[in-house]
């Protein structure tokens, strides 16, 4: 298990200096040799948006294709961290907190929980069967390119963004204002969530 | 070319594709719960990138908090679930929880 994190973290800090050599290389050295005036070099923004969503899609594809449970899992960790980093990119700062607090804090915890709890983790890697890839590849091939198609073919109303601005305190007054019901509307959800996860979690104490 | 609509849109849709697949796919009780929260992480990066490029303000923001509250919500109650069947059953293979059918 030791020589796996290290593995890991040696390919993730490979992957660090590739990417920021890329980086580097494409938008301060390739400028200078290419002729004036006919390509745009991209910014380093987009080229930070590329990486964070090829890790995100790279990571939804490690939890839809892994034979192993815990890879799956990882693999959701970091496509929800990637998805926190998208959100910095559409100026959603509390969004990308909130993503971080609770999907990572919490669902991720409890999923990672429940994955000890229920399998036989000493042979996890009978643990996360699948119809197999036939299937799933035929699924993707129905669902993605139709979704990609009307993204990019549709003429979108687009309006230019406005600049990059804290929301928390907009998001606070909207709460409080002009979505005042619904907000309380979650909190009583939430609230009769967690009483009834408690009463199940204790059924499941009573019977040991 | 910078970023647009459509770069978040397409991610938003491979999320979504994936989170599908996974759904479709997996035996393992929990796994299909991981498929459901990709779904609803593609669906939140539709609303943030509507939110910015298409509307204005902060109610895709919003929409999308609530997204995530109720997915908490739900990944409690799920869980909570897939405790009590592989209580019952001793495996969370979703084919074997039929005792309900018919």
């Amino acid at each position: 298990m030791n020589r796996t994190f290290s593995k890991l973290a040696l390919w993730a800090f490979l992957a660090l200096l590739v990417a920021l050599f890329l980086g580097y290389f494409i938008t301060r050295v390739l400028p200078d040799y290419l002729p004036a005036g006919r390509a745009v070099p991209p910014r380093l923004g987009d080229l930070v948006f590329y990486a964070c969503a090829a890790a995100t899609v790279a990571g939804a594809a490690g939890v839809a294709f892994s034979r192993n449970i815990v890879w799956s899992c990882i693999g959701l960790l970091i496509a929800l961290l990637g998805t926190a980093a998208l959100y910095v990119f559409l100026s959603a700062d509390f969004l990308a907190v909130a993503q971080l607090l609770v999907y990572i804090g919490g669902v991720l915890v409890l999923i990672l929980f429940a994955v000890m709890l229920t399998n036989r983790i000493g042979e996890v890697n009978v643990s996360n069967q699948s119809l197999g890839l036939g299937g799933g590849l035929a699924v993707f091939a129905a669902v993605a390119p139709l979704l990609m198609l009307v993204a990019v073919l549709v003429p979108w109303p687009v309006r230019p963004p406005g600049p990059m601005a804290p929301t928390t305190a907009r998001i606070g007054d909207e709460f409080l204002s002009t979505w005042l019901l619904p907000f309380e509307v979650a909190s009583v959800v939430l609230l009769a969530t967690l009483v009834g996860a408690v009463v199940m979690a204790r059924k499941e104490l009573k019977a040991d | 070319m910078h970023l647009t609509l459509t770069h978040f849109l397409v991610v938003g849709a491979l999320l979504f594709a994936l989170g599908l697949v996974t759904v479709v796919t997996r035996r393992n009780a929990v796994g299909i719960l991981m498929g459901v929260e990709l779904i609803l992480n593609g669906t939140n990066v539709n609303l943030a990138a509507f939110n910015h490029y298409v509307v204005g303000g902060v109610s895709g923001q919003v929409f999308a908090l609530f997204v995530i509250v109720l997915a908490a919500a739900e990944a409690a109650v799920g869980l909570a679930i897939v405790l009590t069947i592989f209580q019952s059953f001793r495996s969370i293979d979703v084919r074997l929880a039929d005792t309900m059918r018919e």
